[in-house]
């Protein structure tokens, strides 16, 4: 593809069709969530499966409605590692109080 | 068609002169500000799953009727606004301005009755059920403290955007804000809409009622 073609891409960004797909698609990934919740299933799992949900949304939502995916790839190198960087930090240095947090859990 | 010196600077795009992002300054700050509050939204919720998965008597308020079929709707509520936000940045990208004004109202009235849902569902639990910021009628005090503070940061992010979807409305409509503006406009209200995907199942969806 010329640079030329690329340009015009970036600034077409998804088509109205493709806007209401990723739309539909949220709105059923809410319903999926919202059947799990009455599944009973163990906390831990359940926020995992939730939050790992959550994190197909996002990237829908950033890729298309946010156009993420149709800006320079420099961009998307600049905003996506610091964040999971600084994520991953947070993880980390939150986890001891966590983990001790778990140890004094009554049971 | 390109002139040569458009073209070498197009070439050298990190010897300066040119955005290496190839986006305006504008939308380039209001990036970096989504991954600023993305951070402060993900230091939340990260300390309220350690509290919530730590904590056995975590309270379980949510029935399905109303309070999960409220949050439902008003999650495909701030996802419909999110559709009416990328029409009228679509619009203003084709510089239709009567048809991007009509989106960005049609994008107002959406996140106006989130905030009107939102806002009935606490005055239930604040004077019907007595559950309030320092504490609960049942189960751990730190729900209180962790719902309403983060349903409430969402919530004034909410109606701030309202405001600026507002200003913007106004200001393109009169001409004086470009396609751009309403484009980083749009990139604050889906972020709103993003920071909800994981509000809602994590807050709402954890402590159903069975």
């Amino acid at each position: 593809m010329s640079s030329e073609a690329h340009a015009v891409e970036a600034h077409a960004g998804a088509s109205v069709a493709t806007n209401i797909a990723i739309w539909i698609g949220l709105v059923a990934i809410t319903f999926l969530e919202v059947f799990l919740a009455y599944k009973d299933l163990e906390p831990r799992l359940m926020l995992t499966i939730l939050v790992i949900l959550s994190v197909v949304k996002a990237a829908m939502i950033m890729s298309y409605f946010m156009h993420l995916k149709y800006e320079k790839f420099s961009l998307v190198l600049l905003l996506i590692p610091a964040t999971i960087f600084c994520l991953c930090m947070m993880f980390i240095f939150f986890y001891p109080e966590a983990f001790r947090l778990l140890q004094m859990r009554p049971h | 068609m390109h002139d040569v010196k458009t073209d070498v600077a197009l070439d050298s795009a990190w010897s300066g002169g040119k955005s290496p992002f190839a986006i305006g300054s504008k939308k380039l700050g209001m990036w970096l500000f989504i991954i600023s509050d993305t951070l402060t939204f993900s230091a939340l919720l990260i300390t309220y799953s350690y509290c919530r998965l730590t904590n056995p008597d975590w309270p379980r308020p949510f029935p399905i009727f109303p309070a999960i079929a409220f949050s439902t709707t008003m999650t495909v509520i701030l996802l419909a606004s999110s559709l009416t936000m990328v029409m009228a940045v679509m619009a203003s990208q084709r510089n239709d301005r009567k048809k991007t004004v009509m989106w960005l109202v049609a994008t107002m009235i959406g996140g106006l009755l989130f905030t009107g849902l939102h806002l009935t569902e606490w005055m239930n639990m604040i004077y019907k059920e007595g559950f309030t910021i320092t504490g609960n009628p049942e189960g751990t005090p730190l729900f209180g403290a962790v719902f309403f503070g983060i349903t409430g940061l969402h919530m004034t992010h909410v109606m701030i955007g309202v405001i600026y979807l507002g200003i913007v409305a106004v200001g393109y409509g009169r001409g004086k804000f470009s396609a751009e503006d309403v484009e980083v406009n749009g990139l604050y209200w889906h972020f709103v809409d993003l920071v909800w995907m994981f509000v809602f199942p994590m807050i709402y969806l954890m402590s159903v009622k069975y």
